[in-house]
């Protein structure tokens, strides 16, 4: 099938590869034809495991994503948080990295707020989240924009590489959530519609390789535009 | 995320800040709509149909005609019946089930654009006298939501009546050939009710909102007009407007009306 | 018993089904969507989720779920049909939660649902089928754990001769034994998740139509694969 190089987008059912040289990762199972995709994504191999990326479909939280919600509910100790995953988050009072009077807590987040969050924990009972490290917290101002989760890794880049770019080029503070949600804040709002518009490019063109340069490329064009 | 949301305060808080200053997050002005796309006769089984994109937001519109009595009130003229659905496929906020309000409202702005501006000749759908007319359907579905299905709708209905052809009727059994129309048009005016929707936001007025737009719409008006001429309209939503703003609006739509019409001039012959 | 030279009203072949066009991610709002058009039968669906199940009564500890709804465009077909649901599309909606179902792997979804939304914008028999194959796609693109898709076929048999993919006018056809209609889904692999009946035909006919199934079964399977592989957002 492929060198490491290479993969193929591969749907439900499909034989990856046939035989036994290769082991079944995430997204695959083997059966008697071989490795089989086990939904829609692009199909990966690496040192002999062969899983299958999602190019689509709701975000699958995991521990130690930064994540964007919504608070929906306040309890007596904590946030009830959707995250835009099938199961809700919980953001206890603990995790808040001051204290919080039990009478206050709508002070610290309201109904209806968005916070940026760390997954500290996904247990059997929930996943919950963290506001405790620097950059989390509620959001007061900017701009929230939504991309499919699966294209997070490009928008975020090699090391943080790709959002670098992005945040130099249009001056603004961006928080990306591994969830699809991205937080940017801006001085201008100008500054913040032209982050938007360069995100929104990397995701369509996601299929590329050299994103990079393309970005670049991007922002030269548009760069007096803004 | 629970897409029952609706967008979020800090996002209304930054699109009002730059429309204050009349400039909208994709690039628009105020009185600005998106790209309209037609695309006739998407389905061959309807007497006429198409389908209408503004921006992101579509809608499917089909036409049908069926024979029967007319209402005793009105024995020499046709009617129309105008229905709306907006199927749970379009929207992570809308369910499946019986139409809820703004899909009845939607169907009752559209046909109250339709039938009060003359658009239709119900006379000329007259068969027999108290005995026979045509009655005119107009559905309307919402395939996707990102804001202003309303005019979307209004202007889907109004291109697949115009691109409508009516169907054999036999006399003598009393039955319509459907499936076989005869090359004849149903008789509608040359003054398209072309409807608009007005929204307010803080101090200013949009037309063709987005999805995210509309969300923070305080008050919306719908006027059906053509020409200048304004035969209906519909204000929604439980915040006040005053007369200042009221004829803010009504210039607004004179305006507006011409760019429109332009637009979707060549599905209307 | 399938006659080779049993004349179609459009001349095709009996094992021959119309002529296909798919595509994927047609509604931007939702999860995973697909258009499907079968001869003049187009069928569109939507699929949102996995998400929490409303109303909260509903929700199933002990595994995810799926909710399926039909529905029947008012002018798909040449008599209006009234905008709503009926007992029809009632019994549809399950029917396709079952052909799907089999192949889903959503036991892990406790608590929650997938919505899959199919309608039929234009009608000419192997609506049913037409929607379970566009569903099929939505929930792949909607990146739905799935063992193996699912393909339907309106099978059928008019008179002695077992077709193929039957037509609105070939499910009124009269002669001799009249028409049978088969609609039959199965997974690319041959295994039936759905199959109901309507007319008339010997155990052996039937047989024979499973076994043609089979064939027009991979070949929906292949028009699948490549709608799904031409997605590119």
């Amino acid at each position: 099938m492929t060198n490491e190089n290479k993969r193929q987008v591969v749907i439900p059912g499909e034989v990856i590869v046939n035989g036994d040289d290769y082991l079944p990762g995430e997204g695959t199972e083997r059966t008697d034809k071989g490795i089989v995709a086990l939904r829609f994504g692009l199909a990966e191999e690496f040192n002999k495991l062969i899983k299958v990326i999602p190019l689509s479909g709701t975000y699958q939280p995991r521990r130690g994503n930064v994540i964007i919600g919504k608070v929906e509910m306040i309890t007596s100790n904590g946030w009830v948080t959707d995250i835009g995953a099938p199961e809700n988050a919980f953001l206890p009072l603990m995790e808040v990295p001051r204290f919080v009077n039990k009478n206050g807590m709508e002070e610290v987040l309201d109904i209806g707020d968005m916070v940026a969050a760390k997954i500290w924990s996904i247990n059997r009972r929930g996943i919950d989240l963290s506001i405790k490290s620097h950059g989390l917290g509620r959001i007061d101002e900017g701009i929230i924009i939504e991309i499919n989760p699966n294209k997070v890794p490009r928008v975020i880049g090699k090391e943080g590489s790709m959002i670098k770019i992005i945040k130099n080029k249009t001056g603004c503070d961006i928080t990306v959530g591994q969830n699809g949600f991205i937080w940017i804040k801006g001085d201008k709002v100008e500054d913040e519609i032209f982050a938007k518009k360069a995100i929104n490019f990397v995701v369509e063109k996601s299929y590329l390789s050299g994103l990079t340069e393309e970005i670049e490329k991007w922002f030269v064009k548009n760069e007096g535009k803004e | 995320m629970d897409k029952y949301y609706t967008t979020p305060e800090i996002m209304k808080q930054r699109i009002k800040q730059f429309l204050s200053k009349g400039n909208r997050f994709d690039g628009r002005k105020t009185n600005e709509f998106r790209d309209i796309e037609v695309e006739l006769g998407i389905s061959k089984k309807a007497e006429g149909s198409c389908r209408v994109r503004i921006g992101k937001t579509e809608v499917i519109v089909g036409v049908k005609m069926d024979v029967g009595a007319p209402y005793a009130d009105n024995p020499d003229k046709g009617n129309l019946m105008t229905t709306a659905e907006m199927l749970p496929l379009s929207s992570p906020r809308f369910e499946a089930g019986p139409p809820k309000f703004p899909a009845i409202e939607l169907g009752r702005v559209v046909d109250r654009g339709l039938r009060e501006s003359g658009f239709i000749n119900f006379e000329k759908l007259c068969i027999k006298e108290g005995e026979k007319v045509w009655t005119i359907f107009v559905d309307i579905y919402t395939i996707n939501d990102d804001g202003n299905l309303m005019d979307a709708a209004g202007i889907g209905a109004i291109i697949a009546l115009k691109n409508s052809f009516i169907p054999e009727y036999d006399e003598k059994t009393g039955k319509v050939n459907y499936g076989k129309l005869t090359n004849k048009k149903i008789e509608l005016s040359e003054n398209v009710p072309i409807p608009i929707t007005i929204h307010k936001i803080g101090e200013n007025f949009i037309v063709d909102p987005t999805r995210e737009e509309e969300d923070l719409s305080e008050t919306r008006v719908t006027i059906g007009s053509s020409k200048g001429v304004i035969s209906s309209m519909q204000k929604g939503e439980a915040n006040i407007l005053t007369s200042e703003e009221m004829e803010k609006i009504l210039d607004m739509n004179d305006k507006i009306w011409n760019d429109i019409f332009k637009k979707i001039k060549k599905f209307l012959k | 018993m399938a006659t080779k030279n049993f004349k179609r009203i459009d001349g095709r072949a009996v094992d021959e089904m119309r002529q296909i066009s798919a595509k994927v991610g047609i509604i931007p709002n939702a999860d995973g969507s697909a258009m499907w058009k079968q001869g003049d039968t187009i069928a569109i669906a939507a699929v949102y989720g996995p998400k929490k199940m409303h109303p909260q009564h509903q929700q199933d500890p002990t595994t995810g779920q799926l909710r399926c709804n039909y529905t029947l465009g008012s002018f798909s077909v040449a008599e209006r049909a009234r905008p709503g649901k009926n007992r029809r599309s009632r019994e549809i909606d399950k029917i396709i939660e079952w052909a799907l179902s089999p192949v889903l792997q959503i036991e892990r979804f406790v608590n929650n649902v997938i919505d899959v939304h199919i309608h039929i914008i234009q009608a000419d028999a192997g609506t049913r089928c037409a929607g379970i194959n566009a569903a099929a796609l939505a929930l792949a693109h909607a990146g739905i754990p799935m063992k193996k898709m699912v393909c339907s076929v309106a099978a059928g048999k008019l008179d002695k001769t077992l077709v193929m993919d039957l037509t609105k006018e070939e499910e009124d056809y009269k002669d001799g034994e009249g028409s049978t209609d088969i609609p039959i889904t199965m997974t690319q692999d041959g295994e039936i998740t759905h199959i109901q009946l309507d007319g008339k035909i010997n155990s052996k006919e039937l047989k024979e139509v499973i076994e043609m199934t089979k064939k027009a079964g991979k070949e929906i399977y292949e028009i699948q694969k490549k709608a799904l592989k031409e997605v590119t957002e």
